[in-house]
């Protein structure tokens, strides 16, 4: 209590008396300086600073909008380039196809004419053969009829009955047929 | 308090000489008239150097890619417009610069206060009051002049119900000329109490013994005074858009 | 003995500034409760919040202002 009582009555000695804001002596300095001051801060904002910033702002707008547009630009001749590819792959693609389809088709008809020679020359080796065949079997036929004619005569003659060779062969005939 | 008287002759607090005006060239005793250079006219061309170097030195690159200078004046053009933007709306833009000049030099006064050894333009109730007198003026007759005698609906709340709107009238009218008052009282006050309590905390360092604490409790208080400088100069701001746009709509 | 009566004056003036500072909170507080009720809500409402605030202040400045000049000027 002893130490603020000292310290109180020391401000009132010490100092000035009273708070300085309440000096009024000092209120027109104050008050001048600080018009001036407000004076000179709305000049400089108002005439330099505010339309710069504005103007900085106004034109970073512009270049995002103006890069926007670029970009949205850019993206559009990448879509452009992309389905360019696209229609260019697909192209190819049906190209080859095409390609690939002709080439087998002539393989196909190469081989379908190879086929059907093979199988002409087949038929006609098979004819050929069969007709070869048959003439064969035809001979032989007629050798048997022959053999079993000579064999019917004689075997006619043998037993004591007069052969009659054309009889003979009707029987023969017959009897090869069944 | 008996430590405090042992360790000799008692304390020395002096809160209050950091707001003493004296000239520049001369000594605290000296004749301060009108036009003489004092700590006041220093610390206010120094406030007036700071917002020319914050605000036109770093934008005059015009980079579209803003440098930190340029982000920090973009920063308060952005904030303060925004603000006379939200508060007033579209007419109120165009009164924009004076309101952008209040919140510039409030904010770099109070910084510029912080500094140690420096003075404080805003803790001076001179200094505040023309501020906030001339934001009350300067609101009156714009309201009235855009308005005309329908300015006076402001006092005349038409959505209360009609007995009661007598007494409201009288409350709105004192609350309105309370305005200037607290306005610029807000913020001497503000910066007045936190700086005394520096220089109080401060005085406590004399004592060895409490020396950490008070030093610590300077540091605490400096943080504490650096947030308040800024948002007493926010709200110094605000209130000046908040009876901006009671001038210009007055009916509420 | 006037000199003494003043001071002590400014220390009940002084009162006044707890005063603001309950009042301050009550703002601080509520805007706090709203808005974790409805935190989208809140942005919006951060320049009222500094209004009421400096509403509530502005009554403790004026205690503030009266023990000063009980303390300085009478």
């Amino acid at each position: 209590m002893a130490t603020d009582t000292n310290a109180a009555a020391e401000v009132a000695a010490g100092a000035a008396p009273g708070m300085p804001q309440l000096d009024v002596g000092t209120f027109g300095n104050q008050i001048f300086w600080l018009l001036l001051a407000l004076v000179a801060i709305y000049f400089v904002l108002s005439r330099v600073a505010l339309p710069r910033i504005a103007a900085i702002l106004a034109e970073r707008q512009g270049t995002i909008t103006n890069d926007i547009a670029a970009a949205e630009d850019l993206k559009a001749k990448a879509e452009e380039a992309e389905a360019a590819y696209e229609k260019a792959l697909a192209d190819a693609r049906a190209e080859a196809q095409r390609i690939a389809g002709e080439t087998k088709a002539k393989i196909q008809a190469d081989l379908d004419v190879a086929i059907e020679k093979a199988d002409a020359q087949i038929a006609a080796k098979a004819a050929e053969s069969e007709k070869a065949i048959a003439e064969i079997r035809e001979g032989a036929m007629e050798a048997v009829a022959e053999v079993a004619k000579d064999t019917a005569g004689e075997i006619v003659a043998a037993m004591g009955g007069k052969a009659d060779a054309k009889t003979i062969g009707a029987a023969v005939s017959a009897r090869m047929k069944g | 308090m008996a430590d405090e008287a042992k360790s000799g002759g008692g304390l020395e607090f002096h809160p209050m000489d950091q707001f003493i005006v004296k000239p520049w060239f001369g000594e605290v005793g000296d004749p301060v008239h009108w036009y003489t250079i004092t700590n006041v006219t220093v610390w206010l061309a120094l406030a007036v150097l700071a917002i020319l170097g914050l605000m036109v030195l770093t934008t005059s690159k015009r980079a579209v890619v803003p440098g930190k200078g340029q982000s920090i004046a973009e920063l308060m053009y952005g904030f303060v417009y925004k603000m006379v933007e939200d508060v007033t709306g579209k007419d109120g833009i165009k009164y924009f610069p004076y309101i952008m000049t209040l919140f510039m030099f409030i904010l770099c006064a109070n910084f510029l206060g912080l500094i140690p050894m420096s003075f404080t333009t805003t803790s001076h109730i001179a200094v505040t009051a023309i501020l906030g007198f001339g934001v009350f003026f300067a609101v009156t007759i714009l309201g009235f002049v855009k308005n005309g005698a329908s300015f006076l609906g402001l006092f005349w709340v038409s959505s209360a119900p009609l007995p009661l709107r007598p007494v409201l009238a009288i409350i709105e009218i004192i609350s309105y000329f309370v305005r200037p008052v607290s306005h610029s009282i807000r913020l001497a006050g503000n910066m007045m109490a936190g700086h005394a309590v520096l220089k109080v905390f401060a005085g406590f360092a004399q004592v060895a013994a409490i020396a950490p604490v008070a030093i610590i409790g300077v540091m605490a208080i400096y943080g504490l005074e650096v947030l308040v400088s800024a948002i007493q100069a926010y709200v110094f701001t605000i209130l000046t858009c908040v009876y901006l746009k009671d001038a210009l709509h007055p009916h509420h | 003995m006037e000199g003494e009566l003043a001071h002590i004056g400014a220390g009940l003036a002084a009162i006044g500034s707890g005063a603001a500072a309950i009042g301050v909170g009550h703002v601080a507080g509520n805007f706090l409760a709203g808005a974790l009720r409805n935190p989208s809500a809140a942005a919006g409402q951060t320049a009222t919040l500094f209004i009421g605030i400096a509403f509530a202040e502005a009554l403790g400045i004026f205690s503030f202002l009266v023990a000063l000049l009980l303390m300085f000027a009478v």
